[in-house]
Formats: C-alpha cells, structure tokens, sequence
C-alpha cells in the first residue's frame, strides 16, 4: 500500500472509512488522559493555577505551523507530482489549521492578560503567527473565488508554498528577537527545561492534539472528495438536461438558417 | 538579454503613456498623505513623529494600487501568451516585467518623498532616511506583490482579493522599513540592523517572486 494507491478516491474512501472509528477512539481516550494530567497537573511556584493554559496553548501553537506543514506537502503534490487527492488534501486543511491559529492566539491572549498585564503585543512571535491567520484567511478567501477546483488548486498551492517561508520565522522569531514571548523550552538543545510533571501532560496532548488534527482532516477530505462527486453529477444532470433540450432548439435553429439560406 | 531589455523598454514606455497608470500612484501617494493631517489634526509636532509611519503606509497603499495592472492589460490584449509562449524563460520575463514596473511605478514614489516630508514637517534628515528605507524596501513591495499580480490574473479575479493575498506579505517590510527610519530619527538604536534587514527582505523577494509567478502563470493560463 504506497501512496499512490490512494490516488483512487474510491479506495481512499474505503481505506479511510475502515480507520477512522479507530482514529476517533483513539484521539477521544488521549484527550481524557490529557485533559486529566493537566487538570491535576501541580500549580506553577510562580504563575500559580494560570500555568495550566499551557496544555491548550502548546498544542494549539504546534498545531498551526504543522497544519501548514502538510498543506506545503500537499501542494508540491499537487504541483510536481500531480496526485489527485493532494489538493483535496491541502484545501480540507486550510480551516482546521486556521482554527488551530485563532485557538493559539485566543488562549495566548487570554494567558498573556494576567501574566504580561495586557490582552495584545506586538511581539516578533506574536506578530509573525498574526500573519500566519491572515494568510490562512486569504487562502480559504482563494480557495472560495474560484469555481473550478483544480484551477484554484494550482493557484492556492502556489501561495502555499510562498507562505511557507513564514514558518522559520514564526519558530525562530523568539532567539533571533529578544521580546516578551519567552524562548523554546521543550524542543531545544541540551534537552527540555520543563519539570517532568508538565512536561509529560504536555506532550500527551500534544499527541492528542496532532491525532485530532489527523481525525477531523481525513474526515474532511473525506467530505471533499463527496461534495467533488455530488458537483459532477449535478454538472452532468444539468449538462444532460441542457443537452436534450438543446438538441430541440438546434435543430429547430439548423432548419432556420437553412430556411434563410 | 536583447528580449528582456526590449521588454522592460516596452513596459516603462506602457506605464508612462497615456492610459499607463504608473503616475496615478504618485497621486494617490499625495493624496493619502494630504488626508492624514485632516485625520489626527494638524499638530506639526505629532506630525513629524508620525511622519515616516504615514510615508511608508501611503507608498504601501500606493504600490498595491497599481500593481494589478502589471500581468492584467497584457494578460487582455494577448501578449502575455506570447511571453509565456517565447524563448526567454518565464522568470526572467517576470521579474524583467517587475522591475519595468518598479522603475514606472515605485521609483516615482521615493521622487516625491522628500516633497510630500515638507507638508508632514520632517526635517533633511528624516526625509533622506525615509528616502532611502523607501528606495530599499519598495523592490520587495513590487516584487512580492508581482506573486499576487500573477495568481489575480490565473483567477480573472483582480482587486480586492489581490489585497488580501498580498497585504499579509507585506507586513515584514513595513515593520523594518518604518523601524529603520524612525531608528536612524529619535532612536537609541542603530540604523544599521533594521536596514540590512529590509535589505536582505529585497534580495529574498527578488529571488522568490519571479519564481512564484512564473509557477503560477504556467499552472493556471490555459
């Protein structure tokens, strides 16, 4: 089984249908565990009870540039290798990546009030993953202008990958200037500078969370690739009813013009 | 290299002419500029601080709004085909077709800079260092908005959609064009940094937009 034996729909259907339930279990039974360690996760000696949006901050952060991740693999899929699922794959992913963007940006607000004493600042981390949602925005607003998929398809990926450029920026905005959004502290060299007894609540939602990207985007392709195939029928319906009809009227037209001739 | 000269000749002559639309951004540059004392009041002192920050907004503004022009009257008339279809590679041609339009357009814009710092009570000094920000960084305005020219023109959709592709690319820009001019004004810090970092942001989109719209005109003209 190699990637291109999903380039069928039909088996990516068949194939996906048979994981999912799987996939939906798996992610709901993560999140528990997780949920629960953070909840019963100890108070920070400093930041006290707030320290705790970390377990959804975190996740949700990862998440956005991952997101985009896929979506770059995806449209070099669609550009050099020409897979048919790859821009089904890249177009689900947008608004599951930019609700992961806005929930970073939202809990990060709603944990930078007590702890910095303001909602917004235009920190370089905070700033570039602002632009990072603008730019999710104005790929579902391309992806939305065009009718015809595989033209918006090429264009989208296209953008993608100019977008891409943003992800470095975003992971090393924090080293390269010194602002108010602290370091790397877990992926670092010379290992994590975090206690085991967050850091382990940490990364098991931070699997939970990658799994329920993984869920939601596979059940997303999923609806794409039946939406495409309830747009093709309607198209040949509407194509067959045009035609019938239009044999009625060319004919007609036909004897005119050979009446006039 | 004949082809490409010949191109760019070509298009500075397009833009200039009449119907060409390159000086419209300077006009609209003056008057963006002339309705910001009408907005936060003619307080010189405010003025001259928010100086640079109304420069560099107006000249972002003003390059946005003619850069849909750059593929669109040629993508009408046919010729982009025959570019596309030509010998001379597509990204050659594009960024040829950017710097035509950077030489109409966005050198215009840094002309009449040092006029429009009178009206906003900037001094020699400020006025030559928003000048030369502007003269760094217009390039990756252009040539980042080129990419954005070319998808416009796949979609036969322009405008208000080319706004919103671009304008999230041009953030960088504006923050280390702005941070450079007012660092080299008030600032304790060095202007150094700031403009080697928009410089470098220029040599980036240089490399990249060229290559981008090329992809994307080889991908969506049919």
């Amino acid at each position: 089984m190699s990637l291109i034996d999903l380039a069928n729909p039909t088996r990516f259907l068949a194939l996906s249908a048979r994981v999912l339930p799987w996939l939906v279990a798996a992610t709901i039974i993560l999140l528990t565990i997780g949920l629960y360690q953070s909840a019963y996760a100890p108070d920070d000696y400093q930041q006290g009870a707030t320290v705790k949006i970390m377990f959804i901050h975190v996740p949700n952060a990862w998440l956005s540039m991952f997101v985009w991740g896929v979506m770059s693999v995806a449209s070099l899929g669609t550009l050099v290798w020409r897979h048919p699922l790859a821009d089904v794959a890249a177009k689900a992913a947008a608004p599951i990546g930019a609700s992961f963007t806005f929930l970073a940006l939202l809990t990060g607000s709603l944990w930078g009030r007590p702890m910095w004493g303001t909602y917004w600042e235009w920190d370089a981390r905070l700033t570039s993953v602002l632009i990072l949602f603008l730019m999710y925005l104005g790929l579902m607003a391309l992806w939305r202008a065009v009718e015809d998929p595989s033209r918006a398809a090429r264009a989208a990926a296209v953008l993608t990958l100019v977008g891409a450029l943003n992800l470095p920026i975003i992971k090393f905005s924090v080293d390269w200037w010194n602002t108010l959004h602290q370091p790397a502290s877990v992926m670092r060299m010379g290992g994590s500078t975090l206690d085991k007894s967050f850091l382990i609540p940490l990364l098991v939602m931070a699997i939970a969370f990658t799994l329920l990207f993984v869920t939601l985007h596979i059940a997303a392709m999923r609806n794409e690739i039946l939406r495409r195939r309830v747009r093709s029928l309607q198209m040949m319906q509407a194509s067959r009813v045009a035609f019938s009809s239009d044999v009625g009227t060319a004919s007609r037209q036909e004897s005119a013009s050979k009446g006039v001739a | 290299m004949t082809a490409l000269a010949a191109l760019i000749r070509r298009d500075i002559k397009i833009a200039l002419r009449v119907g060409g639309g390159a000086l419209i951004g300077v006009l609209f540059f003056l008057t963006v500029v002339v309705l910001m004392p009408f907005a936060v009041g003619p307080d010189l002192a405010l003025l001259s601080r928010l100086g640079p920050a109304i420069l560099w907004l107006g000249a972002l503004l003003a390059s946005l709004l003619t850069l849909d022009r750059l593929f669109m009257a040629d993508h009408e008339d046919g010729s982009l085909d025959l570019i596309t279809m030509s010998r001379t590679p597509l990204e050659l041609a594009c960024a040829a077709k950017a710097l035509a339009h950077w030489l109409a357009a966005g050198l215009p814009l840094i002309v009449a800079t040092p006029v429009l710092g009178l009206l906003l009570n900037l001094d020699m000094v400020a006025t030559g260092a928003v000048a030369l920000t502007l003269l760094a960084g217009t390039p990756a305005l252009t040539f980042t908005g080129m990419i954005g020219a070319a998808l416009a023109v796949t979609l036969h959709r322009g405008g208000l959609l080319m706004a919103v592709l671009v304008l999230p690319l041009s953030i960088p820009v504006l923050i280390f064009g702005v941070a450079a001019s007012q660092a080299a004004i008030t600032g304790p810090l060095s202007f150094g940094a700031p403009f080697s970092i928009l410089c470098a942001l220029s040599l980036v989109s240089l490399v990249i937009g060229p290559f981008a719209a090329a992809a994307s005109l080889k991908h969506g003209l049919d």
